[in-house]
């Protein structure tokens, strides 16, 4: 019998149509949709007087524009406003599996609010127009981030046109040194291989220390994927994974539930399938990460240096090291630990699930906020996790080092709500690029893991949070 | 969509590696509810010397000099020559809709982030892959030579260099058919629509639980 990956396994399982060059029509299960990549698509479909194929399909929340805190001001830009407005219009008139709207209980980052519902469940094809869609792979989904035009496009036929990609695993071996996460794993992949490395694939996790990750860590890996170049990230499924789904609200129940679980359990690559490309990599070499520069692969180790880009021989590298120390204000060879921040930012679609806040949680605890930090927010990723984790108590350790404790949403990992940085300033970030501007104009952004951030926020600079828990 | 045959066009080069989604159009600009008039905010923090926010008349704004489509000998370039991994990051189509409607046509370079690819198809665009060395002289040549413009011929497949020489380039046989005809993919995808049916009532049988 021909052995599978398990990215083959799903591409085959939703194949509708293949034209001759390959191009493939693949059948989407879950559509989730929020307020910035939807309006065009939804106004296409009503111009074209073209209705949607199927709306059970649709999960829908409001999360980059709605602000993290004063909810009872509502939204105060009248741009965000309207664009979610028109999201609330748009799901009005069209309808939903689920809508969570702009305060909503359950309302919360888009990658966060399928898993932690079980509206994204293994075998599943998910797709958003969002590129973080990548998180869902963790469940043994195919998951794609989609522009507007595809957004439209699912809408109208409930298919995507794509050709198949390449497979990629990423071979993980070993244990986890303390103190360090799956953030550290996946920043150390790009490091390896680039943020174009897994251009063209579909990026499995595999090996010892990815079974040993909890569906949490394995969703912050996937997510990054995307920012290796692989538009699809994949873990297969195990016990972590069924046991994560058991009795949430979308999941499957009775004798579905047990229906459902036979046929999860096939979804893992076959032993000894062929990828097409493979890396492996040694758990135990993994240190904490710190980026240093404007592309998620200028990444080193807490004890390592900013590089000096003369010693890059390649121009166009050296060139390009070259304006991203400009931009970080920063000087060859100063030691990563020497680094002052002013902002610390805890959220995002990669690192804002009840786990993170717990590790984060657990270096500030007791500890105070430096006194050359100016910000130091934690958002949690959803409304859910937010209760989930002021049932634990963990809000009130924030609070009492003196972080922000806020309202979920994206926030400042993309900066399109009021949480930002002014020019200039230097921050440590669980989000997931660290673009010029990305965080607000002339920010400076540097990605850790949250117990990282954490840490960063009690000392005022990058510190070998191994040393202080 | 507006059909793609032939263009001749001034070329402008963008010589700098990973240039990133929120480069090309940041995210302020995304609040917009329509699809169209990004262009005057294509690459807004490279080309403009203060904050751009929506809203604002972009023809008062202090262009930065340094920036390259600035220069006056790249005025109404169609052709945008780039680096590898150009539009990496996000999956926002408004990248390629301020490329567009800036009034590029083509984008040609070592590599192209796949989502990013994508999203150009739909929108009228043709990204072009070409090995290193051709790109590397491209950018030579257009650096020294003013009113550097390329022949794209999609149905032929090539590119044609002021000084004759032609560079032949792939492009998948499918995206070229929608892209030559100006075809809409749903309506395409539409033909299909029996088959699209008959799948979703096999899955539903057999994965019931995808459908409550």
């Amino acid at each position: 019998m021909a052995l599978h990956t398990l990215y083959e396994k799903l591409w085959n399982s939703h194949v509708v149509h293949e034209e001759d060059d390959g191009t493939a029509l693949i059948y989407i299960d879950r559509h989730l949709v929020h307020e910035v990549t939807s309006p065009q698509a939804f106004e296409g479909l009503r111009l074209a007087g073209r209705k949607p194929w199927r709306t059970g399909s649709i999960v829908a929340t409001a999360d980059h524009n709605t602000p993290t805190d004063d909810w009872a001001s509502g939204i105060k830009d009248p741009i965000s406003r309207l664009q979610v407005e028109t999201l609330d219009a748009n799901i009005r008139e069209v309808g939903a599996k689920a809508y969570f709207p702009f305060k909503d209980l359950r309302q919360g980052i888009v990658h966060v609010i399928g898993p932690e519902n079980g509206a994204t469940l293994p075998g599943m094809t998910v797709v958003c127009g969002d590129s973080h869609t990548s998180t869902h792979g963790a469940f043994a989904c195919l998951a794609h981030g989609i522009g507007t035009s595809e957004v439209e496009h699912v809408m109208a036929t409930q298919c995507l046109l794509q050709k198949k990609s390449k497979t990629l695993l990423i071979k993980v071996d070993g244990t986890l040194g303390k103190g360090v996460s799956a953030k550290d794993i996946i920043l150390h992949v790009i490091g390896r291989i680039g943020t174009a490395g897994g251009t063209g694939y579909a990026m499995e996790f595999g090996g010892s220390a990815i079974r040993a990750l909890s569906m949490e860590g394995r969703m912050t890996l996937c997510n990054m994927a995307i920012e290796a170049g692989a538009r699809a990230g994949l873990v297969g499924v195990d016990e972590v994974t069924i046991e994560y789904l058991r009795g949430r609200d979308f999941a499957p129940k009775g004798d579905l539930w047990d229906k459902a679980v036979e046929y999860w359990r096939t979804l893992v690559s076959d032993h000894g399938a062929p990828f097409d490309r493979v890396v492996e990599i040694d758990a135990r070499a993994i240190l904490p990460q710190v980026t240093w520069g404007t592309s998620p692969e200028m990444v080193t180790t807490i004890d390592g240096t900013v590089p000096d880009p003369e010693k890059e021989t390649d121009p166009v590298r050296r060139e390009g090291y070259a304006r991203a120390l400009e931009y970080m204000g920063l000087t060859p060879r100063t030691p990563i630990s020497s680094i002052k921040v002013d902002k610390v930012f805890i959220g995002s679609c990669t690192n804002s699930r009840i786990e993170d806040l717990r590790e984060a949680a657990s270096v500030v605890r007791g500890r105070q906020v430096a006194d050359n930090i100016k910000l130091a927010l934690v958002v949690p990723g959803s409304g859910l996790v937010k209760r989930q984790a002021e049932a634990e108590g963990l809000d009130k350790i924030f609070k009492a080092a003196g972080f922000d404790w806020r309202e979920p949403g994206c926030s400042m990992c993309l900066a399109m709500n009021a949480d930002r940085l002014e020019p200039g300033e230097r921050c440590a970030s669980t989000s997931n690029r660290n673009f010029e501007g990305r965080q607000g104009p002339g920010g400076r952004t540097h990605l850790v893991s949250p117990a990282m951030a954490a840490a960063a926020a009690i000392a005022g600079r990058f510190v070998d949070v191994r040393e202080i828990l | 969509m507006e059909k793609f045959t032939i263009l001749h066009g001034l070329v402008a080069p963008m010589d700098r590696a990973n240039v990133d989604t929120d480069a090309i159009i940041p995210k302020q600009f995304l609040k917009s509810i329509k699809r169209s008039g990004f262009g005057p905010n294509l690459f807004d923090e490279w080309r403009y010397m203060d904050q751009g926010q929506p809203g604002m008349d972009n023809t008062k704004r202090v262009l930065n000099p340094n920036f390259v489509l600035n220069q006056a000998r790249f005025q109404g370039a169609k052709v945008l020559l780039t680096r590898d991994n150009f539009g990496c990051g996000s999956s926002r189509e408004h990248a390629p809709w301020a490329i567009e409607d800036y009034g590029f046509r083509v984008l040609i370079g070592t590599s192209f982030a796949d989502i990013f690819f994508s999203n150009c198809f739909k929108n009228g665009l043709l990204p072009i892959k070409l090995p290193a060395a051709e790109v590397d002289a491209l950018f030579d040549q257009v650096t020294v030579t003013p009113g550097y413009s390329l022949r794209i011929d999609l149905e032929a497949q090539t590119i044609t260099r002021p000084d004759g020489k032609v560079i032949p380039f792939d492009v998948d046989p499918f995206r070229k058919y929608c892209l030559l005809n100006g075809f809409d993919d749903i309506g395409l995808t539409l033909r299909h629509a029996e088959k699209i049916r008959e799948f979703e009532s096999r899955r539903q049988a057999e994965q019931p639980w995808l459908f409550t």
